[in-house]
């Protein structure tokens, strides 16, 4: 069935495509884990760890309280956004689709700055036993909310249409950021602060419990994702061709928005806004090694996982001692990377 | 001999060898404390809003108060950090905690209770308590003076602080903001009221309000607030304080950041507001 859906040259499997992905990914681990602001490396602590040597407090606490979490959150944020991307922009048929189109992004933003702005006015016991989770826990439940209503609304007698879901999206993400408008108004300045942060995206934060979480979220979503290949592969040849192929295109649309209602919203939970990453490596991919969802869901977590940690190495060391918003430096790579694909498509590459 | 010399040696040495030696401060009116209760040379490291005095901007710069980065901060090393009370994030605070850094939350109410709770817990973290009750009494001192000229004032002035003037759009101080505690301080009246902190308010209420006198921060680049600008203000330009000329620009950090230097603040906005007066 997919030899019908993809030339033989683009289904061929790709193995130093991958091999290369991986790699990279391990340069980058590495890279995160042994570079930073304290000057603490790699082969020093485990020269030490080695030789039985003392390790000193600061230098365990710089490895392993902040660059290991560090390490990966951006992992699992990085594979969570681009594979999300990539089963969108396959579920719309579309390059541009991010999961920003069923409200993802909208209903997380509009969680989380309802709960930086009126946190104040939670009962102090729910307050206190939510702690520092008040905003991930608001951002998750604010995705989650718009997915199912946008579902809703483009839901009629068991069908979707992906058209209302597009549609009723830019409706629900013009809502959502007006009332994101009414509560920055009401933000004192450091709330204004708070929001603007948040909204730019961090990796700091990264702890045990938010890593566990969302661990629980992200890795079973990554697991199954790939499953939606074929009938993902099918749908590239219009809806009515696939469901001749005997693809349930409904059960294929409501898995693929259960999913990545799932990565991204665990992904912008634990890091806030980060952009780009959803739409450019599923783009780098497909011209690197083709539109076969087998190997691009495969692919996306790994180059995005790849990407992100670095990503996060550049925030960490711009402006150190300070860091700057990790979704400044995914849009400053991204955009002109997107562009240029645009550019290419447009069949001006070669002028 | 030796023994005694020895002996008198440790005696000065020990309280010196528990001051912390690593300091970094975070928020403009703890860095201006620390530097007032001579322990600037203590300082390895600044945030974003420490720009007074001049040469503290030579340190490096942490960030923004509020998106500390952890490991940033461990780079340099502290023993101590004396920070605002909104620094954070909570993470970043609770991993250099469990670094082994004396992290100590300061009080920040912008009111002269809130500089003087400051300079005690700032005093206290150096080991310098003679110092902070030397700063607080001289504090004390100037406050009271300019406590007598603000009381003097028969007519307050109505005060309008205009934090911003973007795109034609006034972000002005409120109820309960420093720039309404300071023109209080100054003998002045907060003319923008009904709405708390830094806002922006339209143009009717601007001219409802009609103020005496317009305060601004003098600063330079896109965010500045300029005379020219507040005169071609369809609002602003009609109010009361346009018209006569009564603009005032200040230092914002001198102005609005809470440290020991607000009688001064105080004074000179004062003497800024009541020409006359000063005669």
């Amino acid at each position: 069935m997919t030899s019908l859906a993809l030339p033989g040259a683009m289904r061929s499997p790709c193995p130093p495509l991958r091999l290369g992905l991986i790699a990279l990914l391990v340069i980058a681990a590495a890279l995160s884990l042994g570079t930073g602001a304290a000057g603490v490396s790699l082969p020093q602590v485990l020269g030490q760890w080695l030789t039985g040597a003392e390790i000193s407090t600061r230098d365990r606490v710089v490895l392993l309280d902040i660059r290991l979490p560090r390490l990966v959150m951006g992992l699992m944020v990085g594979a969570a956004l681009a594979v999300a991307g990539a089963v969108m922009q396959g579920l719309f048929r579309n390059p541009l689709a991010d999961p920003g189109i069923i409200g993802v992004g909208a209903g997380a933003g509009l969680g989380a700055v309802t709960m930086i702005v009126l946190s104040g006015f939670l009962p102090t016991a729910i307050a206190a036993f939510f702690g520092t989770w008040l905003v991930p826990v608001a951002a998750f439940g604010g995705a989650w909310t718009a997915t199912l209503l946008l579902y809703r609304v483009a839901s009629r007698g068991g069908q979707v249409s992906i058209a209302t879901l597009l549609l009723a999206g830019i409706a629900l993400a013009a809502l959502a950021g007006a009332l994101t408008g009414i509560l920055t108004y009401l933000a004192d300045d450091t709330q204004l602060r708070d929001l603007t942060f948040w909204g730019m995206g961090s990796l700091a934060g990264a702890s045990d419990m938010k890593l566990l979480v969302g661990g629980l979220l992200i890795g079973p979503a990554l697991v199954l994702t790939p499953r939606l290949a074929r009938g993902l592969n099918a749908l590239a040849l219009g809806e009515a061709t696939a469901a001749h192929m005997g693809h349930d295109i409904e059960r294929l649309k409501h898995r693929a928005v259960i999913g990545v209602a799932a990565l991204a919203g665990a992904a912008v939970a634990m890091a806030g806004g980060i952009g780009f990453v959803g739409i450019v490596v599923p783009h780098l991919l497909r011209i690197a090694g083709g539109p076969d969802h087998k190997t691009l869901l495969v692919d996306a977590a790994l180059l995005g996982a790849a990407l992100l940690v670095l990503a996060d190495l550049i925030a960490r060391l711009v402006v150190a001692p300070a860091e700057l918003p990790i979704g400044i430096v995914t849009a400053i790579l991204g955009a002109p990377v997107f562009l240029w694909i645009l550019i290419r498509r447009q069949g001006l590459g070669g002028v | 001999m030796k023994r005694l010399a020895l002996i008198a040696a440790l005696l000065t040495a020990g309280p010196a060898l528990a001051e912390p030696a690593r300091v970094i401060s975070l928020g403009g009116a703890v860095t201006e404390i620390v530097a007032a209760l001579g322990a600037q040379d203590r300082l390895v490291a600044r945030d974003t809003t420490s720009q007074y005095p001049a040469t503290i901007t030579e340190l490096p710069d942490v960030g923004y108060v509020r998106a500390l980065s952890a490991e940033g901060v461990l780079a340099l090393d502290p023993d101590l950090i004396l920070a605002e009370a909104t620094a954070g994030p909570p993470e970043a605070v609770e991993t250099l905690k469990a670094a082994g850094v004396d992290f100590v939350a300061l009080p920040g109410d912008p009111s002269v209770q809130g500089v003087r709770e400051k300079i005690a817990v700032v005093g206290a973290a150096l080991g310098r308590v003679e110092a902070a009750e030397r700063l607080t009494a001289s504090f004390d001192k100037e406050m009271n003076a300019v406590r007598k000229s603000a009381g003097a004032v028969d007519t307050p002035k109505r005060v309008l602080f205009v934090l911003s003037l973007q795109n034609g759009r006034v972000m002005a101080g409120g109820e309960g903001s420093s720039a309404e505690a300071i023109i209080e301080l100054a003998g002045g009246v907060n003319a923008a009221t009904g709405f708390a902190g830094y806002k922006p308010v339209t143009d009717e209420a601007i001219l409802a309000a009609d103020p005496d006198v317009i305060l601004t921060m003098d600063r330079e680049g896109e965010m500045a607030v300029t005379e020219r600008d507040i005169l071609a203000h369809p609002a602003l330009g009609q109010t009361r304080a346009a018209q006569g000329g009564a603009l005032v620009a200040m230092d914002g950090m001198l102005l609005l950041g809470f440290g020991p230097r607000t009688p001064q603040a105080a004074q000179a906005l004062h003497a800024a507001l009541y020409p006359e007066a000063e005669g």
